[in-house]
């Protein structure tokens, strides 16, 4: 749990990509196009058949990850509750006042057909909790992708690019933010505000990514300005502003989209201590943190519940980490045989 | 040498400056009403008595004034009285936990780098045989799991399951060593996975690197031994970057460090600072969170020169 989000992963980043801009490969990969025919941009299927047996596993569970949030969040929201998947917050042994009865649930039950992953401690549906979980930790890392690549990412390609002053005073401005520990910083900044909503959630995490992506794409933009294509434009009297756009951002994006990934892992975990720590998003919302954090209290009884959350949590940042790593070294290869 | 110092220096102390302003600025907009804090919700009516209090503690003065007051204060060690906890000074507050977060992530690191190097070293010794792929595979997840599910999991392991040590809990050093360790050992390695998994990944990178060096292969051609050859030749180019990786990750660390203090209820900055936020106590927040951030800003200062001191190459240029 490194790093706004200084992490490790930047350093690697900014390494990664400089290394594989200004060196040529050792052995390029063997190309089908013919001299004058555009290179024609892989599709989807033929990425997902390069990857590595592991690199797959992690894609399939990360999409899986994705439409099951959005499935309990149409659920809730669009078809109030109509889908096949219980109420996250329903706890099943209470009182009903319609049928005059208790429910048939019990806390802490063990995996069954009608509750696939058992129940927590208030007999409330851990599977519907983990689905409803995943909603906010997808919300928080897809926020912080966007400001990242959006923010940080134009930031960085434009300092990289027209250096000087302004790249001056833009980078100070980073370091003095990433001179923070990081979850310190969300910590200072969070208990600011007294309702921590969704939204102001993904915010504050989002606007924090932004010094890790302007600086990897400054990295990556810095090394793209040298290369001849750039001197060329320059040198048919291209506008600055249109290099930027044509030639500069189209190829530094790539590479910060797979560095997108590598830092959505990161959000994911800095998004899951805050839950745990208690303050994230307000219960009754389930996160993969706040049900961490509710079920240890029972772990003398039961390990299952502190258990089905970790495994959600852990294997989502594993495969995002993975496959954050295949797209990085894909890309690596791509910009050097440019 | 003299040169790089003194550019050294003055980006930290225009960084030190940055950093404190910014901490200082964010926790004056914490919500609330210090005055009405320090004489209790009674006094809400008394608007000329909360005018009084309000500006006795300096907070009609303007920011930058308040700032320069306030820096010029902790300068010298006072932090301030948390208004809070009447009488609880910020700066005692602090002092009497930072022994206790310091023991934790000295212990992480110390434990991160002594399980990174034989991992690291094993991995580019055998890149890319079995050895290599099972510890590195093993590295993927140790740096996948959340160090608070692996502080979590030991709980239920050696406190519930087999009952060997206290689920939460401190001992200070000063109550001896070994009831120390019973209290400190499950926290700092949960702190210490991650770590662990960074630094074996860069100790292996950087070894396969140096592996491919000219006098590594003169080192062979003269018959030593691999062993010898790895921990005599090959380590010591290899552990500059992870010197700068420890740096950079004392950050981490400290956060972690919040993290783990408040699973296992250990007294120190971590837990303290989430005490201080749900009950909003201002000073103690801020206090904190500029004492962590410039201890981190030093850190990596002392660690930049350090590293110049260690690699002649980087003193020349």
């Amino acid at each position: 749990m490194s790093e706004t989000f200084d992490t490790p992963d930047v350093q690697r980043a900014e390494s990664t990509a400089t290394q594989a801009v200004i060196e040529p490969p050792a052995a390029e990969p063997a190309s089908t196009t013919k001299p004058g025919e555009k290179p024609r941009r892989a599709r989807p299927h033929e990425i997902f058949r390069d990857m590595p047996l592991l690199v797959k596993i992690s894609a399939v569970w990360l999409i899986l990850v994705v439409f099951g949030a959005i499935y309990a969040k149409l659920d809730q929201s669009v078809f109030g509750g109509a889908l096949p998947l219980q109420d996250p917050n329903l706890q099943t042994n209470n009182f009903n006042s319609e049928t005059g009865d208790f429910g048939t649930g019990e806390p802490l039950e063990s995996p069954s057909t009608s509750h696939w992953l058992g129940t927590d401690a208030l007999a409330r549906d851990t599977f519907s909790r983990i689905l409803h979980g995943g909603w906010v930790s997808l919300i928080v890392a897809g926020t912080a992708a966007g400001f990242g690549v959006i923010v940080g990412g134009l930031l960085g390609s434009l300092v990289g690019f027209v250096r000087g002053r302004t790249e001056n005073v833009i980078m100070s401005l980073i370091d003095v933010i990433l001179a923070f520990p990081a979850l310190i910083l969300l910590l200072a900044l969070v208990s600011i505000f007294e309702v921590r909503s969704l939204a102001l959630i993904s915010i504050v995490i989002g606007v924090l990514s932004i010094p890790a992506y302007t600086r990897v794409s400054r990295a990556i933009s810095l090394a793209i300005s040298q290369r001849e294509f750039v001197l060329a434009a320059r040198a048919i009297g291209t506008k600055p502003r249109t290099i930027l756009f044509r030639e500069i951002i189209p190829n530094v994006l790539p590479t910060v989209l797979a560095y997108a990934l590598v830092a959505a892992a990161f959000v994911v975990v800095v998004e899951g201590s805050l839950s745990f720590l208690g303050l994230s998003v307000q219960l009754p919302q389930s996160t993969w943190g706040n049900m961490i954090n509710q079920a240890r209290r029972d772990i003398r009884l039961n390990i299952a519940q502190v258990f089905w959350p970790s495994l959600a949590l852990s294997l989502t940042v594993l495969a995002l980490n993975q496959v954050g790593d295949f797209f990085q070294r894909r890309f690596a290869v791509r910009d050097s045989a440019l | 040498m003299a040169r790089i110092l003194g550019i050294r220096l003055l980006r930290l102390i225009a960084t030190l400056f940055a950093v404190t302003f910014l901490s200082f600025i964010m926790t004056s907009l914490l919500p609330g009403d210090p005055a009405v804090a320090i004489l209790g919700q009674d006094a809400i009516q008394n608007e000329a008595l909360l005018e009084e209090v309000r500006e006795d503690l300096g907070l009609n003065d303007p920011i930058p004034v308040r700032y320069w007051n306030w820096l010029t204060d902790a300068a010298q060690g006072d932090l301030g009285e948390s208004y809070i906890n009447a009488g609880q000074d910020v700066s005692q507050v602090i002092r009497d936990r930072v022994p206790v977060t310091a023991q934790l992530a000295i212990m992480a690191i110390i434990l991160a780098v002594l399980m990174a190097i034989p991992l690291g070293v094993i991995g580019a010794y055998r890149e890319g045989r079995w050895q290599d792929t099972t510890t590195s595979a093993a590295v993927q997840v140790a740096l996948s799991v959340p160090n608070f599910i692996i502080g979590i999991f030991l709980i239920w392991l050696f406190a519930v399951q087999l009952g060997w040590l206290p689920a939460s809990n401190w001992n200070r050093l000063s109550d001896g060593v070994w009831d120390n360790l019973r209290t400190s050992i499950m926290p700092a390695t949960a702190l210490a996975m991650t770590q662990m998994a960074i630094f074996s990944r860069l100790v292996r990178s950087d070894m396969i690197a140096t592996l491919r060096e000219n006098f590594i292969l003169a080192a062979r051609a003269k018959g030593l031994k691999d062993r010898y050859i790895l921990m005599r030749h090959a380590l010591r180019p290899s552990s500059l970057s992870l010197m700068t990786i420890i740096g950079i990750n004392f950050g981490a660390l400290l956060g972690g460090t919040v993290v783990i203090e408040t699973l296992f209820a250990i007294p120190g900055l971590g837990f303290r600072l989430i005490n201080a936020i749900s009950q909003r106590d201002i000073l103690v927040i801020q206090g904190i969170t500029v004492f962590v951030a410039v201890v981190y800003v030093l850190v990596n200062t002392a660690v930049d020169l350090l590293y110049t001191v260690i690699d002649p190459r980087i003193r020349r240029s």
